[in-house]
This record gives structure tokens, sequence and C-alpha cells, in this order.
């Protein structure tokens, strides 16, 4: 199958402005679907609210665009229910880690069977760029006019806290890491977090004059570096990129299953 | 692995937004912006079908057709 | 025929009428006085092949059997007043996308925490009016556990009748007491299975789109139809949009299709009502005192009588009209400050004939509670 396949064409071009980075996870998304050879009918993906959460419409997928913060909620309910079925769950810094952060903490502590991307902005964009958890220290937004006091946190230590299974992190400029890493998160049988640093130009770019596109993925390529690299050894405030954990666990649907077998053998 | 060969490079202006991502981080300068503000390969003999710029590119524009080995 | 007779609690009828429909999922979260329900489905339901989860709250429960529904499986999820707080934006959520669903709320007093292990029924209008936006609501209720076995199965019936979700407004009494129930054989009872389309892969099939009876035939997530669902107000095929036309459609279709079919799903019994000149109105709970009042008075000639409401809404404003309008007083019986009063007042021909009798202090309503205000009403003193 084509790339374009996985699309539903006739909505393009997408609501998304000039340079969002969020295009940039749908582009490596549906490659990294392809190159798994997935049927489209065995995929579900599962949304929020905000622009990250607008990337279900686009998809040709069976696709549940929920409320804000509870994509992971809905999702345990289809794949609990239903767990032959691949679950896939964009969200964006807001909607996963702040309204969503306890469904979030709770589908990784489940360790259930799904793809969690972040696609982490540091704004809420949909909104008109007002500031969210992931923002940090110093960062102007326009909830944070005299600039924002709020400290963020470190998605990956979350998710490894929380007890997920596959934890990983990229940016929309490292494209090729980024479809290696979705592929090997959705190929995971547990809970998987990946954490994709996309660029918000047109708030939080313009608000804290870090350019356009362009000039906030070069600062991406600058201010990151893979796992454990001489560069982070020297420089400790780089932040890493790759795979964080990768580890087996007992998956929530398979221990449920195992509990129904034991129930009907009337144990 | 022998070098990937291009056959055809395409940019549907329709869907292209002229952010110039493809353009800023083309290894072989290929690409630049026209003046309707879309993406052109401006020098399409120099390129080298890395397929960056159509992994990059935010609104799937881009198609970088190579050559059947 | 044998049936299979158990004494129980009314949670636990309440999970044999989710069972007898078909229940398949069920998510919940632990509250009082609804706990039970998803104790016992915790064991019966993988003793069956169903699935039970116990979210991390209220909300995480009510999302995910939505997401459960979509996969074609009969849902539930049971809580009480300040988890249906939490519930109502998902609720909200399952009225747009149209999703058939059950939502058991077992009232306690309230408001916020109140007395958790006592009895109200304060919840009336928030069933109505808890979520946000103009939307219409099915709420059912029961005074005893065989309807409350009965008014489950009807739930589930009507929440895939129509795609809707569906409120079983039950309350700490009717919950927690020990009674009688037999459960129907299988077919006893018919039930409604989920609509399917019979459009084949391939074709355009549309998720919203009603069948000339009405009906809108569902998908299930996983086969052959890859469509959208979302809580923004859309189109025929899932997708948003803010069309006036289309806006002003949807929201029309969501409100007509239960509004429109309110008498189909007005259930209510009747004691004593042919020549009643004083009309007792009450439900759930309350309604065992209200009968004990007739039952009481009638021997002694008094033509007193008792409309016991298992719908709650759409309000039966025809029901109320035919049995209110020819008497002389009306009395309300309800454990709350007058929720179905008012509705009954404005349903009437004469308001004025129409009377409270209740009680908030979390003690079950008595029936000497009841012919107080009777006579009081009739200007006769306690």
């Amino acid at each position: 199958m084509a790339v374009k396949d996985y699309i539903r064409q006739r909505f393009f071009p997408h609501l998304w402005c000039p340079g969002c980075g969020h295009g940039i996870v749908l582009n490596g998304l549906i490659r990294s679907v392809e190159r798994l050879g997935m049927s489209r009918n065995e995929m579900v993906m599962v949304s929020g609210i905000g622009c990250s959460s607008r990337i279900s419409g686009y998809m040709d997928f069976h696709t549940l665009h929920t409320i804000h913060g509870r994509a992971l909620a809905f999702a345990t309910g289809v794949k609990l229910s239903k767990p032959e079925l691949n679950v896939i769950v964009p969200m964006g810094d807001g909607d996963a880690l702040s309204i969503g952060g306890n469904h979030f903490i709770h589908a990784a502590r489940r360790n259930i069977d799904m793809t969690a991307i972040v696609m982490n902005n540091r704004i809420y964009g949909m909104t008109g760029g007002q500031y969210s958890p992931l923002s940090g220290p110093g960062i102007m937004a326009t909830t944070a006019p005299f600039s924002n006091i709020d400290q963020a946190f470190d998605v990956v230590e979350m998710a490894k806290a929380a007890g997920a299974t596959f934890v990983a992190r990229t940016t929309t400029y490292h494209v090729q890491q980024m479809a290696d890493i979705i592929r090997a998160a959705i190929l995971h049988e547990g809970f998987s977090v990946v954490e994709v640093m996309s660029q918000c130009p047109t708030y939080f770019g313009r608000k804290n004059k870090q350019g356009g596109a362009v000039e906030m993925m070069k600062r991406m390529k600058e201010s990151t570096t893979p796992i454990g690299s001489k560069a982070k050894a020297e420089h400790p405030e780089l932040i890493e990129r790759g795979i964080f954990v990768q580890t087996d666990k007992p998956e929530y649907c398979s221990e449920y299953d195992r509990i129904i077998e034991r129930a009907m053998g009337g144990v | 692995m022998a070098k990937a060969k291009l056959k055809e490079h395409r940019i549907n202006r329709d869907w292209c937004k002229g952010c110039g991502i493809c353009v800023a981080f083309c290894p072989k300068t290929v690409l630049e912006m026209d003046d309707k503000d879309k993406a052109v390969a401006a020098r399409v003999e120099d390129c080298i079908a890395c397929r960056l710029c159509e992994l990059r590119c935010p609104d799937l524009a881009i198609e970088v057709e190579v050559e059947e080995p | 025929m044998t049936r299979q007779i158990k004494f129980i609690q009314g949670n636990e009828a309440c999970v044999e009428g989710a069972l007898y429909a078909g229940l398949d999922f069920f998510a919940g979260y632990p509250i009082t006085p609804s706990t039970e329900i998803a104790e016992h489905l915790s064991r019966r339901l993988p003793q069956r092949g169903g699935k039970f989860i116990q979210m991390e709250d209220e909300i995480a429960s009510m999302c995910a059997i939505i997401g459960a529904s979509l996969t074609g499986k009969k849902v539930l999820t049971a809580t009480s007043g300040p988890g249906f707080s939490l519930k109502q934006e998902a609720l909200g959520y399952a009225v747009m996308a149209e999703i058939p669903c059950v939502i058991v709320n077992v009232q306690r007093g309230g408001p916020s925490t109140g007395v958790p292990t006592h009895v109200s029924q304060g919840d009336v209008m928030q069933a109505r009016w808890g979520t946000h936006g103009d939307h219409s609501i099915v709420a059912l209720t029961a005074s005893n556990h065989q309807d409350v076995f009965a008014m489950t199965v009807e739930a589930f019936n009507i929440a895939e009748t129509y795609r809707t979700p569906v409120i079983l407004l039950f309350d700490e009494v009717v919950g927690h007491m020990r009674e009688r129930l037999e459960i129907p054989e299988k077919g006893e009872i018919p039930l409604v299975e989920r609509l399917r389309t019979a459009v084949r892969g391939g074709v355009d099939y549309h998720p919203y789109l009603p069948r000339e009876d009405g009906r809108l035939p569902m998908s299930d997530f996983g086969d052959v139809h890859r469509y959208n669902v979302t809580g923004l107000v859309h189109d025929m095929w899932g997708f948003p949009s803010d069309n006036p036309k289309i806006v002003h459609g949807l929201l029309r279709h969501l409100v007509d299709k239960i509004e429109s079919n309110a008498s189909q799903m007005a259930h209510y019994k009747t004691f004593y009502l042919e020549d009643a000149e004083t009309v007792l109105v009450s439900f759930g709970s309350a309604a065992r005192s209200a009968l004990h009042v007739v039952e009481h008075l009638r021997p002694r000639g008094e033509k007193i009588g008792l409309l016991e409401l298992q719908t709650l809404w759409p309000f039966p404003a025809d029901v109320i009209q035919e049995y209110c309008n020819p008497a002389r007083t009306t009395v309300v019986v309800e454990m709350n400050m007058g929720q179905v009063c008012q509705m009954v007042k404005t349903t009437v021909r004469h308001p004025e004939r129409v009377f409270l009798a209740n009680r908030i202090d979390g003690v079950f309503i008595t029936d000497a509670d009841i012919r107080n205000v009777l006579r009081l009403i009739e200007g006769k003193g306690v």
C-alpha cells in the first residue's frame, strides 16, 4: 500500500499552520504504519482535543476524536473490549499531561498495549497560545504575559515512573529516528510512550522570539543528543533522544484473559 | 547498498504551505521558494534522492520517486 | 417454568438485569451506595467471558464504556452523586456521538459529598440537565427489585434502539435493601440487539444518517467501515462541521429522536387511580411508602390512588395530565425539594392543586410523613 492510502486525502491541505511540527508527525506516522504493513481495519486512532488531536481526522483508520485529556481512557475501553485492535493515541502536551495527566499515569501503570504519542510543542496552540505544563519557566505566553513561573517536568521520567514499558523521545527534525521509534513503539506489546518535540511557530515561536519553523527545528537539532552520548556528558543541559525503556512486563489485556480463564474454570 | 537515483521529484502546490523546511534542510540546495511562496525543485539535477524533504514536509506535499534498482 | 429466585440487594438485581440484557463490559469506580454493582460484576462478567475494569476515576469509567461500546459491546457504569457529576462531560459526548450505553446513579444525600450512606432523590434535575448544551435524555427508575431488573433491561433496549445513553436513577434504599427477585427465563423479556449496518465494505457508510424508520445502524470498530466519531457537531460521515444547517439539523435530531418517541418510553404503574380524587405521584423507594398510604386509606373510604413513575425523562407529561388533571389534589412524594413536583406543576391544568410531600434529611420518607402532609393540605392538622 502507498503511504497516501493511509490518509483521508479529501481533507487535505490540512488545518495546521505552515511549518507546524504536527504535520511532520503525521508524515512519520503513516510511513511507520505503511512499513509495518498494517491493515487499516485493525487500527484505531483515539485522540483528545487540541491541534495535535486533529491528526485523527486525517487518518484512514477507525478514528475516535474524544474530549480534552481523556483519550487514553476511551482507548482503554476500546482496547480491553477488543484486544486484537491496534490502538494509537496521539495527544498534545496539555491534553496528555495536564488535564490528561491522571489517565496517562494509569494507562502506563496498567501496561495496556497501546501507543501514546505525545506531540509536545510546549503550548496550547488551538486556543491561541497559552502556557502548558511543559512550557517551562521564563516562557512568554498569552496567560503568562510577565513570563511563566511554572516548572515543567520530564515526560520521559513521568512515563518511566508510571511504569510504561516503552519510552522514547525524538523531535520533528529527526524524522528518520521518529519513524523508527514509532514503528518500534507500535510493535511493542505494552504501553508505549513516544514524546515528539514539535514546533508551534505561530504561538510559541513568535511569542518567544524563536523564529519560524526552520529556526525552531534547527534549535531542536542543536539542543538534543542521542542517549548517553559524549556530548551529553560534556553538556548536561542537552536533551537526550532515543529509546529509554524497552522492557517486557505482563500486558493488561492478556492478564485479563487469564482472569477470564480462571473465572470460567470455576477457580 | 547502491545509491538511490531520482526518477521524479513532485511537489503538490495545493498542499504546500510554503513553510520553507524542505528548502532549509536540503543537503544539496535543490529546492527554493518561488514567487508564489511555494517550494520548487529548482536544481533537480543535483538531487541525491535522500528523501529528507519528503519525510520532513509537514504538508505531505513532496513525493520523491526513486528509480527501481 | 422454573425461574431462579434470589433474595438480594437492589444493586444486585440491577446486575442481574444487566447480565440478562447481554452486558459485555463494565468500567466503574467505587462509590457508596453503588459499589456492590461493581463488586458483583467484577466476578460475574469474567465468569461469562465479559470484561470488567476498575478505572482510575469516574470520568475515565464513563469514557472507557463509550470506547467499548464502539467495538460493539453492551456497556454499563455505575456511580452515585459525586461520580455522576464527574461523568457529565463524557455523558454529553455519548449524547452527541450517539453511543448506546447505560449509566446507573444510585442516589444518595447531596449536594457534594452529602450523606453517602443515606437516601435522597436529589439528582432528578441533574439527570436532565447535568451535561451542557441543548439535549434530551432518558432516565428510568424503579421502586422494587423486580422493576429494577425490568427497567435495567429496558434501559439497554432503549439505548440500542435510539443509540443513546440511558440513565438508571435508583436510590440508596432500593440499592441496599434486600428483597425477592425472580429472574425471568431467557426469551421472556425481548431484547433489542445492536443494529448493525447492512452496507458492504467498500461502499460509503454514513454512521450518522438515519434510516427511514429513524434508526441509525452502527458499525463496530475493527469491522470494514472506517469512520470518525467526535464530540464536535458533525456531518453524516462523522466529520466536524460548523455549518449552520448541519448544526441545526443535528441538534434537532438528537432531541427529536428522544422527545418524539417519549410515549414509547413512558413507563409507569397505576394503583387505585380509576376514581381517585387525590393522586399521589411518586417514584423510586418513596413510591413504596406512597403505596402504603394508598393501601391504608382506601379501606377507610378515601378515594386516593398512586401514579408510580418509572420513566422520569423524557418527562411523561401525557401520563401526568391524564391522571392528575381530573383529580382534586395531586401530591408529589419525593425525597428532594420538589424536583418532580416542579415538573408536575408546569404540566397539569391546575398547578394550584399540586402539593409536595417530601423529606430531605436523609431519613427514608414514611407513610406517616405522607399522611401528615395530606392532613395539612386538608386543613386537619397533624
